[in-house]
């Protein structure tokens, strides 16, 4: 059991190390899939939000992580 | 014959446009990670890949690609970002950057306290040089059989063709792989984080149907835009580390 919930929590952080910066790209790529392709936007559009709103969180949590840790 | 030889070369350039994207990725994993998980990574995925070709065939093509590139592709994102990052504030000073010698010092002595530790693999490595490489590798077999249905017997020579196309790739690798691990670690890994994001952005849209302007080459565009990203971050934490010194 021990090693099994060691297996997972190396796994997992595989894919999570900031919480907020996770929980931020899987909360855009679900609003991304639920909603892009039902806007009817001109072409490349949607592809261009998909990335500039996962640029924006990952430049979010570089500066808030900048911001947090002393200099 | 014409016919036979046009099919294989239509295969075997399509499979080699996947196939570099694929060693793209293992080469920069390779050089930061170590060379024994990429090659195992790519090595399982190829093997997985031909027990999937052998037991399915033809039946396929009735896989949804577009669930296979979202689901990859967003744990390829979740990778890619956390290394990107990362790479970001070291690269502002945020967090130290690591030393190269020392960290060699390092392993070297937990390798000589821990004989073990020497055959470990690298997880992050393995899994991400598996991905990459299972995701081009279903786009070659979708792209063989499409090229193979074209005509009765038309199956083997497009089988060809991208069987070429991925002994070419290896044999790029093993000429690439010297000169890529000469870049120092911390620029590498950038990069790698810069790579993964876009791969990872690309398959994303992919799979929620976005259309991506010039397809295959927006990922050129993507990479650019995420280091122009990247770039502009670390100017903004440095600043913002000043201002608040």
């Amino acid at each position: 059991m021990t090693t099994l919930k060691a297996i997972l929590t190396e796994l997992l952080g595989l894919f999570l190390d900031d919480g907020r910066l996770a929980g931020a790209i899987l909360a855009w790529l679900v609003l991304g899939y639920l909603l892009l392709p039902r806007f009817g936007l001109p072409f490349g559009i949607g592809a261009f939000a998909l990335f500039a709103g996962l640029v924006t969180i990952l430049v979010e949590s570089v500066l808030r992580e900048a911001s947090g840790r002393p200099g | 014959m014409l016919h036979t030889f046009s099919c294989a070369l239509a295969a075997f350039a399509a499979s080699l446009v996947e196939f570099v994207e694929a060693l793209t990725i293992v080469l920069a994993v390779g050089a930061v990670r170590g060379w024994r998980g990429a090659i195992g990574g790519a090595a399982a995925a190829l093997l997985v890949l031909g027990a999937v070709i052998g037991i399915f065939g033809p039946a396929l093509t009735r896989i949804r690609l577009g669930a296979v590139h979202l689901v990859l592709g967003t744990l390829l994102l979740l990778f890619g970002m956390r290394w990107l990052r990362k790479a970001i504030l070291r690269a502002a000073g945020v967090i130290p950057l690591n030393d190269e010698a020392a960290s060699y010092a390092r392993q070297t002595a937990a390798l000589q306290d821990a004989g073990r530790a020497a055959v470990a693999w690298d997880k992050l490595a393995l899994a991400t040089a598996f991905k990459i490489t299972m995701v081009e590798g279903i786009e070659v077999v979708f792209i063989v059989i499409a090229i193979g249905a074209g005509g009765p017997g038309l199956l083997l020579p497009a089988s060809f063709g991208a069987a070429m196309a991925l002994a070419v790739v290896i044999l790029l690798g093993v000429a690439l792989h010297r000169p890529v691990a000469t870049i120092p670690e911390n620029t590498l890994k950038f990069g790698v984080g810069v790579l993964l994001s876009a791969f990872g952005t690309f398959w994303v849209g992919e799979g929620m149907r976005l259309a991506w302007p010039g397809g295959d080459l927006s990922l050129a565009l993507l990479v650019a835009g995420y280091l122009a990203a990247a770039l502009g971050a670390v100017s903004l934490c440095r600043s913002r580390r000043r201002a608040g010194a």
